[in-house]
């Protein structure tokens, strides 16, 4: 190959890889890096949505650290995201499994992730009427067990769990889904290579799939932390922060006080601390799966 | 694989299996319950496992097929909904979005986990950070972007933050691009195929299940997304199926949700995606037959 049309094929395979970043880059400075560049200078002014916005410097900043309200919704936040995560990712994790021995069945894999399919709001509707102390269906079956019925939405220590519980059961299925691909991209062979050479069930499992598995595995759960951080649809139906701000979540915190105290740069600057405190979560995962590298 | 047959037909495999759809299933068939359930009874046998009296105005309230009078007796509210057009958007919009955003995506991602650019890990490292924005940061001034480009109640005004990329499709393609065996391209390469070819020919073929589980996800996403769509598109004729069945939340003459009709709604709502789930499923499994993991 000439020096020429050496150096030509490489000019040829810049403007290719060039071609292939510009569609999704245009979009994400668009409509991701702009706004965010937006929101972060109105987190300094104290628009209220309707009025011109004025330039009050760190001063959102500064309530925000000694607002004990807000403080609250960051510990109960990461209690949300504590019980959440670890119950949906080891229940998923079984379920992708069982998808995977029931190669045949579309059916039945549909049937787990048919949950995933109701938007959030009547998911949460759903939890309000089975989950009644007085006429839920849940709490009939305990009545009829001899037990005395619990309010789950209605006590603070049963809130938080319960509405762990309730995302949990909306998104296992979808994540078992998207685990049961990471697996499917592993080869056969590879599980039948293990059994040949004697590991056993588990032992293959920890020592072999789970591996291979990573880079889906930490897509996975950078995922989910972040959307377990931003919960906030099954808490606004619900419990609305109740009881006694035992749900007070941080984007319910948020949301309400832009839509209902009008506190558009105090509620974006929450949103900041949010932004701030998801991204070392997910860096932080990033870095401990190295999920750049597949074993 | 008889190891795994055997596995399959154990006992205590089925048992979990039973346990597993009872959990997940109950509840979905408390919606279809519901939609049966006429509304003044919804509340006062809210214990019994089938509808105390089964009935289908719930339907034709969401069909619109009765007048306000009938409807607001049943417990509905006075204001008609137009269903199929509202199907019909929402199966638009989600349709162009899931195409777009799975390929465009598949681009950046492909770029991301296998060509060499200045600056590749950096700026992936910010489409990973666009992933953590909070949805409130993003929804302002992207709704202010639109109405100055006169967006507002357009299908282009709904489609468009999603319609290149989200950071989640880009992630998501990346991830599993890595785990495609590179020896295959780089005999391609060898032979004299460029990256575009490459792409076409031998990253996605085989990497048709994961785009499909991403479309699937995609579809499901926007079908359900009531946010934005509720602020940029509220005009009936781009309205989508989630934000008009906002109507049976909303109070309803005799002060409460219209549940009746909430559940009916929700139930018609999700045959499509649970159809295209059921049409697609098969792909997902059986597309790594000839995926080539050789």
């Amino acid at each position: 190959m000439s020096h020429r049309s050496s150096r030509r094929r490489m000019l040829v395979d810049y403007a290719t890889t060039f071609g292939f970043i510009v569609p999704s880059l245009l979009g994400f400075v668009v409509f991701y890096l702009v706004p965010l560049v937006r929101g972060l200078c109105l987190s300094f002014t104290d628009w209220d949505l309707l009025g011109p916005a004025h330039f009050v410097g760190l001063a959102n900043y500064y309530e925000l650290l000694k607002d004990d309200q807000f403080w609250n919704s960051v510990l109960v936040t990461f209690e949300y995201v504590l019980w959440n995560i670890p119950i949906q990712t080891v229940i998923a994790m079984g379920l992708a499994l069982i998808m995977r021995r029931l190669k045949s069945s579309s059916l039945l894999k549909g049937a787990f992730i048919v949950p995933w399919f109701l938007p959030n709001v009547v998911v949460a509707l759903l939890a309000l009427v089975i989950l009644d102390p007085a006429i839920g269906i849940l709490n009939e079956g305990i009545k009829a067990l001899g037990f005395r019925p619990l309010g789950f939405l209605t006590t603070t220590q049963l809130a938080m769990p319960a509405i762990a519980c309730v995302n949990t059961w909306k998104f296992m299925g979808y994540t078992a889904l998207v685990l049961f691909a990471g697996l499917q991209a592993i080869p056969c062979e590879v599980d039948e290579a293990a059994l040949i050479d004697g590991a056993e069930g588990w032992t293959a499992f920890f020592k072999i799939t789970l591996p291979l598995l990573r880079p889906v595995l930490a897509f996975v759960l950078v995922t989910s932390v972040i959307g377990s951080f931003q919960v906030y649809d099954t808490v606004a139906v619900t419990t609305r922060g109740g009881p006694v701000n035992s749900t007070w979540v941080m984007n319910f915190f948020i949301f309400k006080n832009a839509f209902e105290e009008y506190r558009m740069g105090y509620s974006t600057a929450a949103a900041m601390f949010l932004f701030a405190l998801l991204a070392g979560a997910g860096f932080a995962q990033v870095r401990l799966m190295r999920a750049g590298k597949a074993d | 694989m008889s190891y795994t047959d055997r596995a399959s037909r154990s006992i205590p495999f089925i048992l979990v299996i039973a346990v597993a759809l009872v959990v997940t299933l109950f509840p979905v068939l408390w919606v279809v319950r519901m939609s049966f359930t006429p509304n003044k009874q919804i509340l006062s046998s809210a214990g019994s496992l089938l509808p105390a009296r089964a009935t289908a105005t719930n339907y034709a309230r969401v069909f619109g097929l009765l007048d306000s009078a009938t409807a607001i007796r049943l417990g509905g509210s006075a204001q008609k909904i137009n269903f199929f057009r509202f199907l019909l958007n929402s199966l638009f919009v989600s349709s162009i979005v899931t195409v777009s955003q799975t390929l465009f995506s598949a681009a950046g991602a492909y770029a991301f986990a296998r060509l060499r650019f200045p600056a590749r890990e950096w700026l992936f490292g910010a489409y990973i950070s666009a992933l953590m924005v909070p949805s409130i940061v993003m929804i302002i001034p992207n709704f202010i972007l639109m109405k100055d480009l006169g967006w507002l109640n357009t299908y282009m005004g709904i489609m468009a933050p999603a319609l290149l990329m989200t950071p989640y499709s880009v992630f998501f393609l990346r991830q599993f691009f890595l785990g495609v065996n590179p020896e295959l391209e780089e005999a391609a390469r060898i032979d004299g195929a460029n990256k575009l070819r490459v792409f076409l020919r031998i990253i996605l073929p085989m990497s048709v299940a994961s785009l499909v589980t991403l479309a699937v996800i995609c579809f499901v996403g926007q079908w359900n997304d009531y946010m934005w769509p509720l602020i940029v598109g509220k005009d009936e004729s781009v309205r989508m199926l989630t934000v008009a069945l906002g109507v049976f939340r909303s109070q309803t003459p005799q002060g409460m949700p219209d549940w009746g009709g909430l559940m009916a709604g929700t139930t018609l709502a999700i045959i499509p995606t649970l159809a295209l789930f059921l049409a697609l499923g098969r792909r997902i499994v059986d597309s790594i037959n000839f995926s080539g993991f050789r």
